[in-house]
């Protein structure tokens, strides 16, 4: 039995627009594995932000099933999936989505708010993540005061505060220059090397090098799914090290 | 998560909402501080109009019944209570001997003379003729001087007690005691001062009358008038049973068949009430109705502003159901929210009206604002700020996570 973190079968949605039926996934079948480092590629509209959004349980597939750490998630509901979004995943979004009235310290510590955390240990937690992503002297600024840089670590900083088991991003560095988006992708490495599980969404090639695994998506169904040449450079590494 | 934690998180929240958008906020109460201010200085002139109407019928006496020809506020005629047999000394008599509850009984009969004291005249002053008893029975105090003894009473001395105003009129800081003043043409001597009695709701003086002995009363004046028996009860509560116990006697005294109804009238203060609570009552419902008037349109504003707040804010509620906020958690968000604006309008209303009602307090009645009316002014304001806000909170709560997170 393998211990397959995420484990989707035969996902579809479906969205009907009037007269009209879209079938934004056809159909997805995908396993991964506690610390893999994915990439999702594919032409825009093929279906890559609705296979994320199921994945992170922010949206729930017209059929198939959908596993994550062996609990049935497709039967889950609203409530439930909150408190798995809340607790399993941390998601890092292109257009950042930090709250904008909110200073850096308060958007990082808002997950753990709803966890129910008391206000010093969340204060801690947040300064703390805020601090791994280098930002510990902007903690009072508001987004608007922020680089795009600057924002997305703030919400990187969010994704990780409550030790989630995956990270989800969607294009996080879309909206970023190619020097700051280096540095982001610098920053996902780094989680991924202290055992992070990763799944990034991105249409740049050189960001998909990044990852272990790249999976392409076309017209709602999964294209190709090959090891990257960073993933067979390390599992060969491992195959040495056996 | 605790709900607790949960509340005052979002007090927090609703609270940076709120003074982001000051104005609109304030604007918003508005509806809410007029009904909320309206509500308690509704509460507060009623209070003092009740105060007011407590003295001014307290002459008349909370543990008196007066037994009349005339029925007070009666539904008769005024014709059919005249024709009825005259209220006579005889059953004064009766009812005074045969009475076990009453701790006194006094007859009484009025008329209007002129006063003349030496070259000040006073027109139009009422006469009362009655007996010792009258002290005890209205609990009159004396200013200065004494009342009338026993004996001066059943003998018809030419003896009189003065009220205030008719003190004032005739001798301003002078002694009246023993001076000699003429009801008509008679003279009589004074021999004591009523202490201030006000008036009866603020028409009647109570202190230009001039108190005489009842018998000289009638050689004087006439005894062809029909008298008022007041019959003070010998203890409050059971100011029922007094009744019954005069009505019974009062048939006896005056024959009337059994089955046959009354032909006198048994007064009380308690008929002054009614009547000044039916009165009242219409007061309080044109006013409850103003009041909820204004508080409906200002929660149907409040309302407004809310669903404006979670559109706007549709962005927001996606970031924060992504990152684990439950439906609960949302609705719980804009429901404190909008309570917390009504509560604000309720304050706002209340420093409005407690410097008003002290001012009402000063200059026009007394009064004072009841503790439990600023309680009711709060508690309506949370009410009207969950009704005001379910929908909105509702509607943001119900929202689906994705798509609020692409809403622009
Ligand atoms: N709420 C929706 N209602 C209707 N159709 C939708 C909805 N969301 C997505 N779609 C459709 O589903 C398809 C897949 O959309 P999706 O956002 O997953 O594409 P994508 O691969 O992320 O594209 P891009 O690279 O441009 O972000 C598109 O054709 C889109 O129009
Ligand atoms: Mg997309």
């Amino acid at each position: 039995m393998e211990n397959n973190l995420i484990d989707l079968k035969g996902i579809e949605k479906v969205y009907i627009m009037g007269t009209e039926v879209l079938y934004a996934l056809k159909g997805v079948d995908l396993k991964i594995n506690k610390n893999e480092y994915i990439a999702i590629m594919g032409p825009s509209g093929s279906g890559k932000s609705t296979l994320m959004n199921i994945i992170g349980c922010l949206d729930t597939p017209t059929s198939g099933e959908y596993f994550l750490n062996g609990k049935n998630v497709s039967e889950m509901d609203d409530d439930e999936l909150a408190e798995i979004r809340n607790l399993e995943i941390g998601f890092v979004f292109q257009t950042f989505n930090l709250l904008a009235r909110s200073n850096a310290l308060h958007n990082v510590e808002l997950p753990l708010i709803y966890k129910g955390l008391p206000k010093a240990e969340r204060i801690e937690k947040a300064e703390e993540a805020l601090y791994n992503v280098g930002l510990e002297d902007r903690m009072t600024h508001k987004p608007n005061e922020l680089s795009g840089g600057q924002r997305q670590r703030v919400a990187i900083a969010r994704a990780l505060v409550n030790d989630p088991s995956i990270i989800l991003a969607d294009e996080p560095t879309g909206n970023l220059d190619t020097k700051t988006g280096q540095e982001i992708m610098q920053l996902l490495e780094e989680l991924n090397q202290k055992g992070n599980t990763i799944i990034i969404v991105t249409h740049e090639e050189e960001i998909a090098m990044h990852a272990h695994r790249v999976v392409k998506i076309r017209d709602g169904k999964i294209e190709s799914d090959v090891k990257s040449e960073k993933g067979r450079a390390m599992s060969e590494r491992k195959e040495i090290l056996i | 998560m605790n709900i607790f934690n949960e509340i005052k998180e979002n007090f927090i929240i609703s609270y940076k909402a709120i003074t982001a958008n000051k104005l609109r906020s304030f604007l918003a109460t508005l509806g809410i501080v007029i009904g909320i201010t309206s509500v308690t200085l509704m509460q507060t002139v009623i209070e003092g109009i009740n105060r007011a109407f407590e003295k001014s019928i307290s002459a008349v006496g909370a543990d008196v019944l007066y037994v009349q020809k005339f029925e007070w506020f009666g539904k008769e005629d005024w014709s059919f209570y005249r024709n009825r047999k005259d209220i006579t000394m005889n059953q004064y008599d009766y009812l005074e001997r045969n009475i076990q509850t009453a701790a006194s009984v006094c007859p009484s009969a009025g008329t209007n003379k002129t006063l003349k004291y030496r070259d000040f005249v006073l027109e139009n002053v009422f006469v009362l003729g009655t007996t010792a008893a009258y002290q005890e029975t209205f609990a009159a105090n004396m200013e200065e001087g004494r009342f009338f003894t026993q004996k001066e009473s059943d003998g018809g001395y030419p003896v009189c007690i003065i009220g205030m105003d008719i003190r004032k009129a005739f001798f301003e800081n002078a002694d009246p005691i023993g001076k000699t003043i003429k009801i008509g043409t008679y003279s009589f001597r004074i021999i004591g001062v009523v202490e201030k009695q006000g008036s009866l709701l603020g028409l009647v003086s109570l202190d230009n009358r001039v108190i005489v002995p009842i018998d000289r009363f009638f050689n004087l004046f006439g005894n062809k008038r029909s008298l008022s028996i007041n019959i003070k009860a010998a203890d409050i509560n059971d100011l029922g049973e007094t009744k019954e116990e005069v009505i019974s006697i009062m048939r006896k005294a005056r024959k009337v068949e059994f089955g046959e109804r009354d032909d006198f009238g048994v007064n009380q203060q308690e008929a002054f009430k009614s009547t000044y609570e039916s009165l009242t009552s219409l007061i309080k419902i044109i006013g409850s109705l103003i009041t909820s008037l204004s508080l409906i349109v200002g929660s149907v504003g409040i309302a407004n502003i809310m669903f404006v707040s979670v559109k706007e804010r549709t962005k927001e509620i996606g970031i924060r159901k992504a990152i684990g906020a439950k439906k609960r958690t949302i609705l719980l968000q804009f429901l404190i929210e909008s309570v917390s604006i009504c509560l604000l309008g309720g304050l706002i209303g209340l420093m409005i009206s407690v410097p008003i009602s002290l001012i009402i307090n000063a200059f026009v009645l007394p009064t004072a604002m009841p503790l439990w009316v600023i309680i009711l002014g709060l508690i309506v304001s949370v009410i009207f700020g969950v009704l005001a806000g379910f929908f909105p909170a509702y509607n943001a709560a119900k929202m689906n996570a994705v798509d609020s997170l692409r809403y622009e």
